[in-house]
């Protein structure tokens, strides 16, 4: 790319499409047909609360917002050399001023991007982006220069982890499928992603699939595989199109199929559509799912290491695990290791969502603070006028931190250590508007609705645990609940056949250990702090009303009396706690208040 | 044959067993007894009731006896607090949310656990209606504990015809046929194979039920004798 010659890029991951980026590409390239500027979609940017966005390299001027209209005086400036659009740039949340190039926002200037360094960077339709880029050369590099055991040995020594949630050190993994002895032996790829809210592996698959085909045959070189399948769900059609795409793209190419690259190693993949189940991100469920069968977990051992896929050794890793290894191939694992801490090698990869400024897709050097992401990259509260609450990460099998837990280091040990866990990247950020026992009770809903049924205690115990949630949350709490739960936590703990019983207490238990008087509000004095659940709240209108009637009318159950320009009230009788009054009440009279505890019922 | 023996302790119990040998069947030779609901000596053991999790020292979880091989070295507990805890909460659950009334088994065990159900009334129990499809057997699921036996040997571990299988998911998972079609509609050959490995009284044989409810015995042929099946095609 010469210096002065421009390429516009324009987001197309799942955010920006639905958002139209689409159209507004077609838009852009009609307006640029016959100028030297080119055109080109990208996958995600991870900023996808400021989508569609687009980007003018070389100078990296970041659009956000992007609407159709917005194409015009974008193709003006570029083709007429103008200056940047600045009523586009993104806007500094703290500040207010724009930053008019990606460089300066600290959404990005923060981050560490390996495994999404082509993420929003380069065409996942065109292998000749990808190639461009190095890519396939980790794999030359493999087959050519390098034996099964010394790619065995490179992961090992890079330390990596796996990116599904565990943290298995994956040299390790690989080691024990290579010393399996068997001809035929497969490689598969984790691309479940079930948590609620996570799309991090979407994004990798949507942005950059060849880093993905081009882990897995690095990993059927090391171990002795010929055949690989991805296991992606059916809800992620953009990504299975993108990688089929791929897939044949790197057929043709000579990168897939026999004899890669003209030499002897024979490697092919395959897609497998998952119907997206949560329990079959586990990995025997994925493996009896694949086979045909109701996805339901096995006891291990064996593990499937030694008795996988049609009873075959076989290689389990999640999508982030396999984008890893060629990095680690091209740089060295002494590279790879130089970054992070002493047992969390490299980088992480979070979806940011809930009540947080910046929500989007951040990749971070492990030993990163939680305040580091959240107040940094995530640029804090959504409402800065709200106080941070807590932080919950691992989806359902993680727990909730408090804000003391802020300065904690982002690695497997330390999140593990504080009662939550890395997970394989889902990170929800909650404000004080949130009520921990409520966070509780949504995960075990999910947790209970998603067991496979197969075992006793986490069929039962999922179900008797959430029945005793939704009872405090809705004003039936007992004493005696809270220790019933964590007798109950206990016992699922220990005895679930697979992962996913045996850390679905894990929200409860945070949730106890760092947030117990909620409970115990909730339970001793039907109060909910957060003024959150609705059966232990009371809506009602102070003295300072002025009469302007805004909530009278908005109030579907006809539950406010008042004449205008006269005080309102509430009747109890008749609320339906939607807090529609609440929320129409002008700022300035804020005459609405949220009661909650033993409070009287009659109106003063 | 040369078999490889391994040694471990069970109870304070020191035993050699051969390699690949289960914790259940070594306790047996141990001379100590692990409870157990789900596993059936002809049926492929899943591990699923967990009610025969034991302590193994070293290992994070409880290991469910009945699946886990016995490892050389090994030292396994089959009654520390830990395992007894775990098989309370367990037998609980299932009283509270299981009609255990016909499961003299299972009542017996609920003693010897010193077990209080009550401590779940506030729960959901699991009450299906009582599904009478079919001139031979009753299916009444709220006394199933799931322990999939039936379906083992309905599928390859003895008839081979794949007639009941599972629905639902979660709390609501249940054994059902496909599409939670009539038995009569479905691949069942009515051997009844599937009644006689019932742990509970959720599979019942229906000219027993029906003289127990003292229906005259001419009746009750004339109610239980398999008609042609009409709906095949
Ligand atoms: C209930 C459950 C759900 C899981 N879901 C996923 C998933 O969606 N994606 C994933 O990569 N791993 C998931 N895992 C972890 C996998 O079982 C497995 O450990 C992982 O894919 C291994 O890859 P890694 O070593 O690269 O992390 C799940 C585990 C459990 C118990
Ligand atoms: S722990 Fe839950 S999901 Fe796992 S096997 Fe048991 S019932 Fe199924
Ligand atoms: S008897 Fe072992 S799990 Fe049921």
């Amino acid at each position: 790319m010469e210096a002065n010659d421009k390429t516009v890029l324009i987001c197309r991951g799942t955010g920006c499409e639905s958002a139209k980026s689409p159209a507004i590409q077609t838009e852009l390239m009609s307006g640029l047909q016959g100028s030297d500027v080119e055109v080109k979609f990208t996958g995600c940017h991870g900023m996808c609360q400021q989508g569609p966005i687009v980007i003018v390299e070389p100078q990296g001027t970041f659009y956000a917002n992007v609407k159709l209209k917005d194409v015009e005086p974008i193709v003006g400036s570029l083709k007429n050399g103008g200056g940047p659009v600045e009523k586009l740039f993104y806007k500094d949340p703290a500040t207010k001023e724009g930053l008019s190039t990606y460089h300066d926002i600290p959404f990005y200037s923060r981050q560490k991007r390996l495994v999404l360094q082509n993420c929003g960077r380069i065409d996942p339709e065109d292998i000749d982006d990808y190639l461009a880029e190095g890519g396939y050369e980790g794999l030359k590099k493999a087959i050519f220069d390098m034996t099964p055991d010394a790619v065995v040995q490179a992961v090992l020594d890079s330390g990596l982890r796996g990116r599904g949630g565990g943290g298995f050190p994956t040299g390790r993994k690989w080691k024990f499928t290579q010393d399996a002895p068997s001809d035929t032996k497969y490689v598969l790829c984790n691309a479940d992603e079930g948590d609620p809210g996570a799309f991090m592996d979407r994004s990798v698959l949507e942005g950059d699939p060849h880093a993905v085909l081009e882990g897995m045959a690095i990993a059927g070189f090391a171990i002795g595989a010929q055949k690989g399948y991805i296991y992606c769900r059916a809800e992620y059609p953009l990504a299975i199109k993108r990688l089929q795409i791929a897939i044949e793209q790197a057929r043709e190419r000579g990168y897939l199929g026999k004899g890669i690259m003209d030499g002897d190693f024979d490697f092919d993949i395959d897609i497998f559509h998952g119907a997206g189940a949560f329990v079959c991100g586990e990995e025997t469920a994925l493996i009896t799912s694949i086979e045909g069968n109701r996805g339901m977990p096995r006891s291990r051992p064996p593990y499937p290491a030694v008795k996988g896929l049609y009873d075959k050794p076989t290689l389990l890793n999640n999508v982030k695990t396999y984008a890893n290894v060629r990095l680690i191939i091209n740089n060295g694992a002494d590279w790879f290791a130089s970054i992070g801490t002493e047992k969390s090698k490299g980088t992480a990869v979070f979806a940011l969502t809930g009540k947080i400024a910046n929500s989007g897709l951040v990749e971070v050097p492990m030993g990163i603070t939680l305040r580091e992401i959240i107040f940094d990259i995530g640029g804090g509260m959504l409402d800065p006028n709200k106080n941070f609450k807590a932080v919950q990460t691992g989806g359902p099998s993680g727990g909730c931190l408090p804000e003391s837990f802020l300065d904690t280091p982002v690695d497997y040990d330390s999140l593990i250590e504080a009662g939550s866990m890395m997970g394989s990247g889902g990170m929800v950020v909650m404000d004080e508007d949130t009520c921990m026992v409520d966070v509780a009770r949504y995960f075990l809903d999910f947790t209970e609705k998603e067991s496979c049924g197969k075992c006793v205690p986490c069929r039962l115990g999922t179900k008797q645990m959430l029945d005793i949630l939704e009872d405090i949350v809705e004003g039936r709490g007992k004493p005696g609940d809270i220790e019933l739960l964590e007798d109950l936590a206990v016992g699922i703990k220990a005895g679930s056949l697979c992962g996913l019983g045996q850390t679905a207490p894990n929200p409860v238990l945070t949730t106890l250990r760092y947030f117990r008087d909620e409970y115990e509000a909730h339970i001793n004095h039907h109060a909910c702090p957060a003024k959150q659940c609705k059966e232990l709240i009371t809506y009602h209108i102070l003295d300072t009303c002025v009469g302007c009637g805004l909530c009278r009318r908005n109030c579907s159950t006809n539950a406010i009396i008042g004449e205008q320009k006269e005080l309102h009230y509430i009747d109890q009788s008749l609320c339906h706690k939607c807090g529609v009054c609440f929320e129409v009440c002008p700022p300035k009279v804020f005459s609405v208040e949220i009661r909650t505890g033993e409070v009287k019922l009659v109106e003063s | 044959m040369s078999e490889k023996y391994i040694q471990l302790t069970i109870d304070g119990t020191p035993i050699s067993v051969p390699a690949g040998t289960t914790i259940l069947d070594a306790a047996k030779e141990a001379d100590v007894e692990i409870p157990v609901l789900c596993y059936f000596a002809h049926t492929t053991a899943n591990g699923l009731c967990r009610l025969c999790v034991v302590e193994v020292e070293g290992a994070r979880m409880l290991q469910a006896a009945c699946v886990v091989a016995a490892q050389d070295g090994a030292v396994v507990h089959t009654r520390s607090p830990k395992v007894e805890r775990a098989r309370r909460t367990l037998l609980e659950m299932l009283a509270s949310t299981v009609d255990i009334s016909e499961s003299p088994e299972l009542q017996a065990l609920v003693a010897e656990y010193e077990c209080f159900p009550e401590r779940f009334e506030g729960g959901k129990k699991r009450q299906p209606v009582v599904i009478d499809d079919n001139p031979v057997y009753l299916r009444d699921y709220s006394q199933c504990v799931m322990c999939w036996r039936c379906v083992q040997v309905c599928a390859d571990d003895a008839q081979f015809t794949y007639a009941l299988n599972f629905s639902g998911r979660g709390f609501d998972t249940q054994i059902a046929t496909f599409f939670d079609k009539p038995l009569t509609e479905t691949t069942c050959v009515f051997c009844g194979n599937c009644i006689g490995v019932c742990p509970t009284g959720a599979l019942k044989a229906k000219r027993e039920y029906l003289i127990e409810q003292g229906v005259a015995p001419e009746q009750v042929l004339e109610l239980t004798r398999l008609k042609g099946r009409k709906n095949r095609t």
